[in-house]
């Protein structure tokens, strides 16, 4: 008997088994269900911090942005980093310094209320208000007097470069002509917020009041706010009363924070997403070689450099800068160690910012050249040079960089480097303080201009943190602010680049690539070279 | 003593993991010695390759030799592990014990200060302790020591509190012996059976943790590796390069196998009790 | 029993303002501050900022605000999360990582208990070894590896279950499982080793030599016994599992508690870090408690003192 129940009970376990896997295995994939509902799942990194575009510094941030608010310029369907008509339906601007924008007439928030350019009036003084304490509260110092008013010299905001000519018509000042305005005023920090929802939830100036919770966010882009779950997911959905409401295609978009590139991979592979942020380095030339449809590479408008610390010798020599900067073999560390198509940095400026602008290509892999220097600094063969480290903040692909420079630098000039590994905030104040001999640096450009690679390199600017200034550098940023005509302005610009290149107070590596993987479904998600969004483009075609 | 290193060896098994691990040590201490690489040579354009008779057990992606690489780690992980997991004993040990003989307040006390170590935020203390001193190498130990002997304190404490009731202690008590004495002679053989089976549990623990030390930037600093490093850089590249995952994780493996083997041993040599029953 | 607990439950208080200022301490000593923006914030900004959350005022008075939100039970809200309560995000986490490690805790007992006692009946066997190699696997297998191998066969392969993500009722199979492995692996060695010592004492000698069966004997005397290690290691680690696991959070994409204690940390989010080393510092007082108990239920000779 006993064999019978035995044998009946294996029968039972085989058949629920049997039953589970069919099940399982039969049930749509997330994918699936979204493409039907018309829905993006979009990975997005670490979980936004605040949905307050005055507030927020970061990139999961950035991405969400351009799906809930719209700037008075919007990025272009077709590109992206081009311009077309936001929250202002058309725009003119007199020799790039007094800017006009006409308001979009139906221009709506998302609960209804019509959008004015006392809205954006409002907008700027809440960013530059100092009691706000918004990280990028100087994105907006190119605007007549903004700087001004933000650090308290001037108290009256009616003398900040900005006017509502009538409800329909902002006008913006500012301290000298600059073309790349319609640029950088896509960037989340230029966005308008709603007066009249922020101060039903407190103070113009708290960072901590709830109305950018789901039930009480309003907001002005093609989509608004569905739900906001920490850690899991946040969702958006058509907002009605968007001016061109007719133009969007998707249903919704739901952004994952999904903080491990290699989670969010084996997410995309199962089916969970249309989209990720990025992807695991070691991955990268399997997609690569097997010319996967999913794998996307896009350049990006940023640079990987290392540092020096001016201030210490010997890193106070130009001589030994150039050295280690010659002695860095840029192609092979971007042909085999990072292999997604980044290219090695000639110059600090990415290529795209201007098709106009010469980069000029100074940065080379030369290590007779670098030796040569650096005897004629006082080390020759690298005797006596002290040891010193890179600084590097946590992570893996900034320790395999730094090992391989180090290995170079022992190499080509007998140098003996050590990699310092620091936690993100320690590594930032170590380089505010200036503890430091060599420190990696990433830098993000925020508009389509050299310029906002070359200013922070002024005296004394606070994102120089090397300690090097030039006077001549200085005087030509300082025309480059004046200067009108185009031609001139880029001419000035690129001899600053060549000064700041061949002192080297920083060594550039390499210009970023943003590699994702993407489902072919999705049209419309076009390469930026800002990673700016046009979501109201983006479409699901299974 | 001797009669137990007979009854240790009288298990083949015992005989076996020892001499494993003692042919590892060596290995670990000379083998990078003999070979033709150094670990912190890199060929860049060789990048991550399969074992090959040139790389026994292939190549990172940075183009350098993973054997010499995993036998150099050894030595940083078995100093580490071995090192650390006896500190931890020696103080969870004393500190369980004293708890446990002493109760009343003075245990309520002991335990209590515990539980705030459990506790305690070690994300932010290693993050002060990397941004005071960077990167001295004994800090690892303070790092490690701070949080590895709670569990055994907790665990030689309810051990005695098992046996100091017992009506051999009592006796003792009685006849005058002195705290020391009970401790030694009494207490002491009766907890070593959890203790070694803890301590080579805490061995893998203690390396792994090393490696995410070590990773936050505390502990050793590239170009070296440890096990623990080698294991975690490897687990991420885990589906392209499976054999940097795989090797160093055998290595792990197998040293922690042969330890505990060896820690079972050594509870069954050490133990008068079971040893009669056999 | 009751005035053992009540003079637990004070100290257990003592044990959470300990913490706080521990972890207020620690926090603010960690070089560089509140800075954690690569690009540079103007000085109005930082000022501003610093007034907001109080940064300003001296250490000591900080202190005393952070004890009084907790006195008060009115928790403050975090730095880096702005406009959520620290109260709102350990609600919000702790029931996913409460279902995660309750269900690892079941898992590893269901494994560890039986694999460890099975040993110990058949000292240095095959089967004895057979048992402490899987048991060492499981220990030695950290979850940044043993995750993403069981998401990659029961989440790609088979297609069972999500391979990360929190979003249908199956979703904590594979997390728990991956927690549950790896400490089974301890519950198993621990077992195996009380138990070869308890089975050897006396009294157990003498109830087989009586004619008890032999599971019985193991399952109502020894196994009793023998579980003291198994309880003390257990204490702390359950309260470990409930509050989440970084790594396994991270690999499984869950929303749970683990992820924050890392995060407010790395952010400087000291509001939120006082917070979770409270909540950790309470279940810790508890359990710690519930062993205590357990012990002195489990085993006569333990008697409670207060």
């Amino acid at each position: 008997m006993r064999w019978i129940i035995r044998v009946l009970i294996l029968a039972a376990c085989m058949g629920g088994i049997a039953w589970f896997h069919h099940v399982r295995t039969h049930r749509p994939t997330r994918v699936e269900v979204a493409n039907r509902a018309g829905i993006l799942l979009a990975g997005n990194g670490s979980e936004p911090e605040t949905l307050d575009p005055h507030l927020a510094s970061g990139q999961p941030e950035h991405m969400i942005f351009h799906s809930l608010f719209e700037g008075l310029i919007a990025p272009a369907p077709g590109n992206p980093d081009g311009d077309a008509p936001g929250a202002a339906a058309s725009w003119s601007a007199e020799n790039f310094t007094v800017w006009t924008f006409k308001l979009q007439p139906q221009g709506k928030w998302s609960d209804g209320t019509p959008i004015t350019a006392a809205d954006f009036l409002y907008s700027y003084q809440r960013i530059l208000t100092a009691q706000l304490g918004a990280d990028y509260a100087s994105m907006l110092y190119p605007m007549l007097n903004a700087e001004d008013y933000h650090t308290g010299k001037i108290k009256d905001f009616s003398q900040v470069g900005v006017k509502a000519l009538d409800p329909l018509t902002l006008q913006i000042t500012l301290k000298g002509p600059a073309p790349y305005l319609p640029s950088m005023i896509k960037h989340y920090a230029w966005f308008p917020v709603p007066r009249h929802t922020i101060e039903k939830f407190g103070k113009m100036t708290d960072r901590n009041t709830r109305w950018t919770r789901p039930a009480n966010m309003v907001c002005n882009g093609p989509f608004k706010l569905k739900s906001w779950e920490v850690n899991q997911a946040l969702e958006v959905e058509r907002n009605p009363h968007y001016w061109d409401a007719a133009t969007v295609k998707l249903n919704g978009v739901i952004f994952l924070p999904i903080s491990s590139d290699t989670t969010e991979e084996l997410a995309f592979k199962d089916g969970q997403l249309h989209v990720t942020l990025t992807m695991p380095l070691s991955k990268i030339p399997a997609y690569r070689e097997s010319k996967s449809p999913y794998y996307h590479t896009d350049p990006l408008l940023s640079t990987y450099m290392y540092r020096c610390n001016t201030k210490k010798k010997p890193f106070d020599n130009p001589l030994v800068r150039r050295a280690l900067a010659l002695a860095i073999d840029r192609e092979s560390i971007t042909r085999n160690i990072l292999r997604a198509g980044q290219q090695p940095a000639t110059g600090l400026t990415p290529p795209g910012c201007n098709p106009d602008y010469h980069v000029p290509n100074v940065m080379r892999f030369d290590p007779a050249e670098a030796r040569r220097l650096l005897a004629e600094a006082g080390f020759p063969d690298g005797k006596g040079f002290p040891s010193f480290d890179i600084l590097i903040n946590t992570s893996e692909s900034h320790r395999a960089l730094a090992e391989a420079v180090q290995a170079m630098w022992k190499e080509h000039l007998h140098i003996p480097a050590g990699v310092l590994n620091q936690d993100w905030g320690v590594y930032l104040e170590s380089q505010r303080r200036f503890e430091y001999q060599i420190a990696r640096f990433g830098w993000v450009g925020d508009y389509l201009d050299p310029s906002t690679f070359l200013t922070i390199w002024q005296t004394g600017d606070g994102n120089n943190n090397t300690g090097w200034g030039s006077q001549r550098y200085d005087e030509l940023i300082h025309q480059s602010f004046k200067e009108g005509d185009v031609a001139k302005r880029l001419q000035l610009l690129s001899e600053a680049e060549t000064i700041l290149l061949n002192e080297a107070p920083m060594l550039p590596i390499y210009w970023y690539t943003h590699s994702y993987l993407m489902r072919p479904e999705v049209k419309g998600l076009l390469p930026s070279l800002l990673e700016h969004r046009c979501y109201k483009a983006v479409e699901l075609r299974p | 003593m001797e009669a137990a290193w007979g009854r240790l060896m009288r298990q083949r098994m015992n005989a076996c993991a020892l001499g494993f691990l003692v042919v590892l040590v060596i290995l670990c201490c000379i083998g990078p010695l003999l070979s033709p690489y150094d670990q912190s040579q890199q060929d860049l354009e060789l990048k991550a390759t399969n074992p090959s008779p040139a790389h026994w057990l292939g190549t990172d992606p940075l183009g350098r030799d993973m054997l010499t690489r995993i036998l150099h780690g050894g030595r940083v992980s078995l100093e580490v592990g071995l090192l650390a997991t006896a500190v931890a004993v020696i103080i969870g040990v004393l500190y369980g014990m004293i708890s446990g003989l002493a109760g009343g307040r003075t245990d309520a006390a002991m335990m209590r200060i515990v539980d705030i170590l459990y506790a305690f935020p070690f994300v932010n203390f290693v993050i002060l302790l990397m941004a005071i001193r960077g990167r001295e190498f004994w800090l690892i130990f303070v790092a490690i020591g701070a949080v590895e002997w709670l569990t055994m304190a907790r665990v030689v404490r309810g051990q005695v509190l098992a046996l100091k009731n017992l009506e051999f202690v009592i006796a003792a008590r009685a006849c005058g012996a002195g705290f020391w004495h009970i401790v030694w002679r009494h207490l002491l053989p009766n907890v070593t059976g959890p203790v070694i089976i803890y301590a080579s549990l805490t061995v893998p623990g203690v390396m792994l943790l090393e490696a995410a030390l070590s990773f936050l930037g505390l502990g050793i600093q590239p170009p070296d590796a440890s096990w623990g490093v080698l294991i975690q850089d490897g687990a991420h590249a885990m589906e392209s390069y499976p054999w940097l995952l795989i090797y160093p994780g055998l290595f792990f493996s197998a040293t922690l196998l042969a330890l505990n083997l060896l820690g079972d041993g050594l509870r069954d040599a050490f133990d008068p009790k079971s040893m009669s029953q056999q | 029993m009751i005035r053992f607990i009540v003079s637990r439950f004070v100290q257990g208080i003592i044990v959470i303002f300990a913490v706080i200022t521990i972890t207020f301490a620690l926090s603010k000593m960690v070089p560089g501050g509140s800075v954690k923006n690569e690009r540079f914030i103007s000085k109005e900004a930082q000022k501003a900022q610093d007034e907001y959350y109080g940064r300003d005022k001296p250490w000591i008075v900080q202190l005393g605000l952070q004890f009084k939100h907790y006195a008060t039970l009115n928790l403050p809200e975090s730095e880096h999360y702005k406009g959520r309560g620290v109260d709102e995000i350990i609600a919000s986490g702790f029931p996913v990582s409460a279902t995660v490690g309750g269900a690892a805790l079941l898992i590893a007992l269901t494994i560890g208990v039986p694999l460890g006692a099975y040993a110990a009946l058949r000292p240095n066997t095959l089967e004895d070894r057979a048992s402490t190699l899987a048991a060492i696997l499981g220990v030695c297998a950290p979850s940044m590896v043993l995750g993403p191998l069981i998401a990659l066969l029961f989440g790609l392969k088979l297609r069972w279950f999500n391979a990360s993500g929190w979003f249908d009722s199956w979703d904590w199979v594979l997390p728990a499982f991956t927690l549950g492995i790896i400490y089974s692996g301890y519950i198993a060695r621990l077992t195996r080793g009380s138990l070869r010592e308890t089975l050897a004492q006396e009294f157990i000698r003498t109830a087989r030599a009586k004619g008890a069966g032999e599971a019985s004997v193991v399952f109502l005397h020894a196994l009793k016994l023998a579980s003291l290690p198994v309880l003390n290691f257990l204490g702390p680690a359950a309260a470990g599992m409930l509050t989440g696991s970084f790594i396994v959070e991270t690999v499984f994409q869950l929303p749970g508690l683990g992820q924050f204690f890392v995060s407010a940390a790395v952010n400087k989010d000291i509001p939120l870090a006082i917070g979770l080393s409270t909540f950790f510092a309470a279940l810790i007082v508890s359990f710690n408690l519930v062993v205590d108990i357990l012990q002195s239920v489990l085993n006569p000779r333990i008697r409670l003192h207060s």
